[in-house]
């Protein structure tokens, strides 16, 4: 492990664990009394002191408009926006850092590529098709494009695991399928898809591919040249980074044919009231003054994640993820919704008898934070036969000891309902 | 940290586990769905008011957490055989006792509902308390679209 210096040259190794721990100052806080324990990472991470310096210190040193100024600050905020560009590339492994357009989140990266190429390549009785296990974000988007076109929308089903059947993809992908679009890692089971054997299966019919990878970024390592997609999205507060910016990243090709999707400043080249022309990807997908500091923010929080290592994410998150099963296998009157064969981060449950609302306020008094709810995957709740789970999720900052926690706060759930 | 209890009564317990006046209403002259989309709460409301504007009989159906299900199991039991403007009235003390910052509102016909004094709290959970009185006054109302608390 090891970490980045404010300057960004000499970096110097975390000693351990405990020391990732401790960069993240909300989680040095006691709530009712007790310390605070967070399991709702899947909600929106906690953040190390690097991003949150460096989103200060953008609003403290060198606050300025970006591709505007001549003077000083607005090139030193513009090289350092632009900057992030090429960290997101190496980050996904995309070959080309001009394919990364700064959104504000995964949901409008997916409508971005909804209300573009999705419009001009998606017909009358033509089919988008996504999966049972999806969040709202990308479900609705689709659905909403295909009222708008008169296509229809398919779906990838699950099984009682969590898993999706994938052995009959080839009725579910046909000629008339123009866009596939699912989630890399369940947000409400946690399950990690095989989303390449979809992704090949839809480019041998020639359907675009898109990857919403909100759940999958900060915790396993995301290639888009292996994965073949065509767009991945992806939001910066679930991977340690800023609310309200997110990543389109779509092949540079396809980017190039696309038209605009918002009109304003920045995204053009010329304009005037006959004709206006357009600014070279990915700038013509930034209409507006950008969420500047976002994007700084998020370029930390790259950085955290290399200086972490996911070697060192993937093998803490796993063990942290196997020994909670387990404890919450032992817990009597719990079940576990949801046994995919790979998991990521995420374990959703209920209590015989006992209402997952009641649960979470109950887990809360007890200075534990978990979501209960239906995880904006409504259908899938529908698919378990449950109105809401509780959902503990876990990212590296988490100890073992937490897991302790979180067990004997079920155990006083059980005891109120007893 | 609030003691969970102040919460979760022994009454509360009780209706939420076996709800009282749950069912249809052959009777029924006046009803409404209520639905909190943020939990997924579900709530109907049958109500037959006769025409000097008592309620004669109440039931609820529906499915959500246990404040929820025995905010709707009390109230139907505490408002069976009230005036429809008495029902005005508690509903009124009754939103004030779980949702303001003020004092909680003393006698003015709460009886048994004083057990959701606790719900003011948590904030997270005013809406589980109030949606069946949401529900019910657009059952006395009349009218037909569903009541959403968002
Ligand atoms: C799998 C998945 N997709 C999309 C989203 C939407 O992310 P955002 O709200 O940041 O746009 C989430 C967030 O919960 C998610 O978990």
């Amino acid at each position: 492990m090891s970490r980045r210096s404010p300057t960004g040259e000499s970096r110097v190794p975390f000693a351990d664990l405990a020391e990732v721990r401790s960069q993240f100052p909300c989680l040095q806080q006691q709530i009712h009394g007790k310390q605070l324990i967070y399991l709702d990472s899947a909600a929106t991470s906690q953040k190390p002191s690097q991003v949150i310096e460096a989103v200060d210190s953008y609003y403290r040193e060198y606050c300025s408009n970006v591709h505007r100024g001549v003077h000083t600050l607005s090139e030193r905020a513009t090289s350092r926006y632009e900057g992030v560009r090429p960290k997101v590339a190496v980050l996904i492994n995309a070959p080309d850092p001009h394919s990364v357009i700064f959104t504000r989140s995964t949901t409008e990266g997916i409508n971005l590529v909804a209300r573009t190429i999705g419009r001009s390549r998606v017909g009358e009785g033509d089919e988008v098709l996504i999966s049972a296990m999806e969040h709202h974000a990308n479900i609705v988007p689709w659905q909403m494009l295909c009222e708008e076109q008169g296509a229809i929308l398919r779906v990838i089903p699950c099984d009682e695991n969590g898993d999706l059947i994938l052995n009959d993809l080839g009725s579910l992908i046909t000629d008339r399928t123009k866009v596939v679009s699912v989630g890399y890692v369940s947000n409400a089971v946690g399950t990690r898809h095989d989303v390449k054997k979809i992704i090949s299966a839809a480019r041998t019919r020639g359907a675009i591919t898109l990857i919403d990878a909100a759940q999958a970024i900060s915790h396993i390592p995301v290639d888009v040249e292996d994965l073949g997609c065509d767009f991945l999205a992806f939001s910066g507060h679930k991977m340690y980074g800023p609310t309200g910016i997110g990543v389109l990243w779509g092949r540079k090709e396809l980017l190039d044919q696309m038209s605009p999707w918002q009109g304003g400043g920045d995204m053009i080249r010329t304009v005037s009231f006959e004709r206006t022309t357009y600014a070279d990807t990915p700038w013509k997908f930034e209409a507006g003054t950008p969420n500047i500091a976002g994007v700084i923010g998020l370029g930390a929080a790259v950085d955290f994640l290399n200086d972490v290592g996911f070697e060192t994410i993937q093998e803490h998150e796993s063990q942290l993820v196997a020994e909670a099963m387990a404890r919450l296998d032992q817990v009597e009157g719990l079940s576990i919704i949801g046994r995919p064969s790979h998991r990521i981060s995420v374990i959703s449950f209920i209590l015989d008898g006992i209402h997952p609302h009641d649960a979470g306020t109950i887990i809360d008094q007890h200075s534990v934070a978990i979501r209960a709810g239906h995880h904006c995957a409504m259908p899938l709740m529908k698919h378990f036969g449950v109105p809401a789970t509780i959902r503990a999720s876990f990212a590296v900052y988490n100890t073992h000891d937490e897991i302790e926690a979180l067990t004997s706060a079920i155990e006083s759930v059980k005891a109120v309902f007893r | 940290m609030n003691d969970i209890r102040e919460l979760y009564q022994d009454m509360i317990l009780d209706h939420s586990r076996s709800p009282r006046n749950y069912g249809p209403l052959d009777r029924e002259n006046h009803s409404a769905q209520g639905h909190n989309p943020l939990c997924g709460d579900d709530v109907s409301i049958h109500i037959y008011r006769n025409s000097a504007g008592v309620i004669e009989e109440i039931t609820f159906e529906g499915s959500g957490c246990a404040i929820s299900t025995a905010s709707a199991s009390i109230l139907t039991g505490v408002l069976k055989g009230r005036l429809e403007e008495d029902v005005r009235l508690i509903f009124s003390s009754f939103r004030k006792m779980v949702a303001d910052d003020g004092e909680v509102p003393s006698g003015e016909g709460l009886g048994k509902l004083a057990v959701f004094s606790g719900v003011r709290q948590y904030p997270a959970r005013i809406k589980c308390a109030t949606l069946c009185w949401h529900t019910l006054i657009q059952a006395l109302d009349g009218k037909m679209e569903e009541v959403s608390t968002e």
